[in-house]
């Protein structure tokens, strides 16, 4: 890719970029959000034309209108949200859209033989005949990069491909990705965990603001060099942490039981502390989260706030009660995306902007627009649409709608996941000072490095159970929390 | 320049649509009009009181029916202000114009003036020279009629107003149903409702009124009326909500609950309101001589604007719609809110039924047949969104004027019944289309 530029309107989101993927090569694409990471490999997914520029493949110019084109040109895009039809087996997933057949008979038995072979070479041991919706993050993973490989794709874009992984699995994911780079295909890998960077990627390339930074090799870059490409400045300390005065049991759960996700949990969060909650995906620790604030009920046990017994038949509860929830995934249960920023912002705290259900408009958006600054919020003001915003952003919206509800006990879930370096590290800031104003903070993290640079304390899960609890965080090292994860 | 476009099409796209029919309606009806009302009237003596003077003898003939009798003595009232003698005021058929005017040679008096309406000058013309021959008195006579001008039938002032009447019941229905579409919803009870509303309503005039009603009686009646179709809409968003059950299914069944006991309650036939005040509602005028209805219906569209974008319910409403699961985490009492629209649509059902039953001053079990898919249809070809979350409550009042202005225009036009069925299916599409076009152009 040579000279693309991108404009929409208001915005020139891509200026002059350069892209170079050589056969065999993974190469890693850095940036915060917002920088144009998304509408590059749109481009190479057929859902954007350049505006000025060229893609050129083997040497020869190709025009990529629409997804097909994509497909014929050997390009496949692996979208951070997976498009999969859940109720589907994943080996009518992966032929979906190029059933191999003139007449509608379906070959089942060829597809069959393909599919296993498919995942065989991936390294995984997933029967093709089960439905997309009983398969797990990872496997569903496998699936998307199957139906990639299925389409005889020579180069394949990764958007965050790791983001809803456990450690473990991310692991798998990279003999995969290792397995195809043997096999002579090309990967773009974008990501913002930076350790996975460098067991992964070949060359880098970095993007800021639309524009193209600069391309480098693995070897000739740190840590601390990448942010500084990234951001545009060093960042000296990538966890900012600053121990608060920690005081009181706030919020705690004696023996919640919920299915076979949350088995017989007890915690406990302290007025200043940071409560690391951790363990692999699917451990148990979102829902562990949603019992805490009211959104799912539990089968039995005791909930108490400041040593009061609370139950909550649902969220409004729990927020009257001072308890509020970061969701794990923003998009579909933090925002109303249709909406504009003010709305959402509104959402939670429109008895206190109003009176007799009458809202006080002008005190809503000023008290936005506060927070908006407060928390540096890029937008064109709090009439645009929540959709438009990127990643980070979003996530700060949702955090100003609970820091102005002035919750006492705040649930992080995944706080800083799909966040650029820079957004990361204002929200750990923010994570103090709400810690230094006495606010109990219950932190959900699959990053280890986050979990052991922020919290005060970690509780692990596993299956449901908590197994273990590391109160010498400063002293701990991520083999310590992986042992006692893995059960 | 590109993108201003875009937004002033997807926000006003509507508006300008029903402006367009508008005006293409009003080159279609383009007419002579005759003009007979009292501004008329004042028009045309100011015209001759300049040619005659003071005292002249004056005839004022107007054809009996429709605005003569107003037209007569608006006349007579502007001529004798203006100093003539009026001789005789006839509102009558060419029989006796023929006659007042013999009367008036017999009795030798001449005749200066005869101010006419379009009907009576075109008899003068035919007959007043013949009669002249036999009475000279009337040879100088001259004939005054209001000039014609030439005006569209569409906008005449009388056919603006009863479009606004007509769509009236469909239009305050439809606020509810935009609340309910926005949820992601769907409401076909609505149709049976209106009739459900109009059957108790008159059943409980007559059992608490007998056969002479009094104004309370018609109160108490409208409430139960109303107050059984909020019952009924609470009923089907607890249907929704508690077991969630799609609207779609709910509403169907009680589309075909309220209609049978529309019919079971009134014993298959239209029960009559004895008592005329009735009325009111369905036909009587108000406020700067507008129907009450549309009086109403401009009530109820600002005050649930209001409720829709000032409110807090109304902000958890369009975030219901958006998405459910983000406002029941952001403490969005979701049940409730879905619960009020439903039980909302019900009132304004029942409110629509009371309408439709205060004009025929009847209440009818056959009434509001398919009316719910004219509701859905002026909030869809509003803009509203099948899929929740977006719409706008005036975007619905100019669906349904749209749909108004259609079906009024094709009747202008002379368009068979059926002809317009096919108008409507095509005009729900085009909006439809316009809906999808513009979240591309998102």
């Amino acid at each position: 890719m040579r000279g693309i530029h991108k404009r929409f309107p208001g915005v020139h989101a891509l200026k002059d970029v350069e892209l170079e993927l050589h056969p065999g090569e993974c190469l890693a694409l850095l940036g915060e959000n917002g920088a144009g990471k998304s509408t590059l490999i749109k481009m190479l997914g057929g859902a954007h034309l350049p505006d000025e520029g060229v893609i050129e493949l083997n040497g020869r110019p190709v025009r990529i209108d629409g997804p097909q084109d994509a497909l014929a040109a050997g390009l496949a895009v692996i979208y951070q949200e997976f498009n999969l039809v859940p109720w589907l087996s994943a080996r009518e997933n992966i032929f979906l859209g190029q059933e191999p057949s003139r007449i509608c008979i379906l070959p089942a038995k060829r597809e069959r033989k393909k599919a296993r072979e498919l995942f065989e070479q991936l390294g995984s041991d997933i029967d093709p005949a089960t439905l997309c919706r009983d398969l797990t993050v990872a496997e569903q993973q496998i699936v998307e990069i199957a139906k990639a490989l299925a389409t005889d794709a020579r180069i394949l874009i990764m958007d965050e491909p790791s983001a809803a992984l456990s450690p473990r699995e991310v692991e798998g994911l990279f003999k995969v990705i290792e397995s195809l780079k043997a096999s002579g295909i090309g990967i773009i890998y974008i990501s913002h965990r930076l350790d996975e960077i460098f067991t992964v990627a070949d060359r880098v390339t970095f993007l800021r603001d639309g524009a193209h930074v600069g391309t480098r090799t693995i070897d000739e870059l740190t840590r601390e060099k990448m942010i500084e490409l990234m951001v545009g400045r060093s960042i000296d300390q990538e966890y900012p942490k600053e121990p608060a005065e920690i005081g009181d049991v706030r919020l705690a759960c004696k023996g919640i039981n919920r299915g076979a996700k949350v088995q017989d949990v007890t915690l406990s969060v302290r007025r200043g502390e940071i409560l690391g909650l951790t363990g692999l995906v699917g451990s148990g620790r979102t829902e562990t989260a949603r019992i805490l604030f009211g959104a799912d009920k539990p089968e039995s046990g005791k909930i108490t706030l400041d040593g009061k017994e609370l139950s909550l038949a649902n969220p409004r509860e729990a927020i009257a009660s001072g308890i509020c929830l970061l969701t794990e995934d923003r998009k579909t249960q933090g925002l109303v995306l249709g909406q504009t920023i003010l709305e959402n912002f509104g959402l939670p705290n429109l008895k206190s902007f109003s009176r007799y259900n009458w809202i006080d408009r002008g005190r809503e958006r000023s008290s936005m627009l506060d927070h908006g600054k407060k928390l540096q919020i890029k937008m064109t003001g709090p009439d645009q649409v929540a959709a438009t915003l990127s990643g980070g952003n979003q996530q700060k919206v949702v955090l100003a709608k609970w820091l102005e509800r002035n919750a006492e006990v705040l649930l992080f879930d995944e706080p800083t996941r799909g966040i650029d370096v820079g957004a990361k590290y204002e929200i750990y800031q923010l994570m103090n000072r709400l810690a230094a104003q006495g606010k109990a903070i219950l932190m959900i993290s699959s990053e280890l490095p986050e979990v052991l640079g922020m919290s005060d304390r970690i509780v692990v899960m596993h299956e449901g159970q908590v197994k273990g609890e590391i109160t010498d965080v400063p002293n701990a090292t991520q083999q310590d929390i992986m042992k006692i994860a893995v059960g | 320049m590109n993108s201003n476009w875009k937004k002033l099409l997807s926000e006003y796209g509507t508006i300008l649509v029903l402006i367009l029919l508008g005006a293409g309606f009003s080159v279609v009806t383009m007419d002579e009009q005759w003009p007979a009302d009292a501004d008329a009237a004042q028009t045309l003596v100011a015209n001759l009181a300049n040619a005659h003077g003071k005292g002249s003898n004056a005839l004022v003939l107007v054809r009996r029916g429709g605005n003569g009798e107003p037209f007569a003595n608006a006349l007579t009232t502007e001529l004798k202000a203006a100093g003539l003698n009026v001789l005789e005021t006839a509102v009558t058929q060419p029989v006796g114009a023929r006659k007042a005017l013999v009367a008036i040679g017999e009795s030798d008096t001449p005749l200066a003036v005869i101010a006419t309406d379009r009907h009576m000058a075109n008899f003068c013309k035919e007959q007043l020279p013949k009669l002249a021959i036999k009475y000279s008195v009337l040879a100088k006579a001259k004939v005054y009629t209001p000039a014609s001008y030439k005006w569209p039938n569409f906008l005449k002032k009388a056919n603006l107003l009863n479009i606004m009447k007509q769509i009236s019941v469909v239009a305050i229905i439809a606020i509810g149903m935009t609340m309910i579409i926005i949820t992601a919803g769907i409401d076909l009870s609505v149709g049976s409702l209106i009739a459900f509303s109009g059957v108790v309503t008159a059943l409980v005039i007559q059992s608490v009124g007998g056969d002479s009603p009094t104004t309370t009686h018609l109160f108490i009646g409208i409430a139960s009326g109303v107050f059984a179709c909020g019952l009924i809409g609470m009923f089907t968003g607890g249907m929704v909500t508690l077991f969630g059950i799609p609207a779609f299914i709910v509403t169907l069944g009680v589309m075909f609950v309220a209609r049978g006991m529309s019919f079971i309650l009134a014993e298959s036939s239209p029960i009559p309101v004895q008592n005329p005040g009735f009325g009111w509602l369905g036909r009587g005028e108000g406020l700067l001589g507008l129907p009450n209805s549309v009086l109403l219906m401009g009530l109820l569209f600002v005050l649930a604007h209001l409720l829709m974008k000032r409110t807090t319910i109304g902000r958890y409403i369009y975030a219901v719609g958006g998405n459910p699961e983000a406002a029941r985490l952001s403490g969005v009492p979701v049940k409730w809110i879905l619960v009020f629209v439903y039980t909302l649509c019900g009132l304004l059902a029942g409110l629509g039924g009371v309408m439709e039953a205060s004009l025929h001053v009847t209440g009818d079990p056959k009434a509001g047949n398919m009316l719910e898919l004219q509701v859905i249809a002026a909030v869809v070809v509003g803009g509203t969104s099948l899929a929740g979350g977006q719409g706008r409550i005036f975007g619905t009042l100019v669906g349904a004027l749209i749909i108004g202005v259609i079906r009024n225009g094709m009747n202008l036009t002379g368009v068979e019944a059926h002809m317009q069925s096919v108008v409507y299916g095509v005009v729900i599409l085009i909006a439809v289309l316009v809906d999808q076009l513009k979240s591309k152009i998102r």
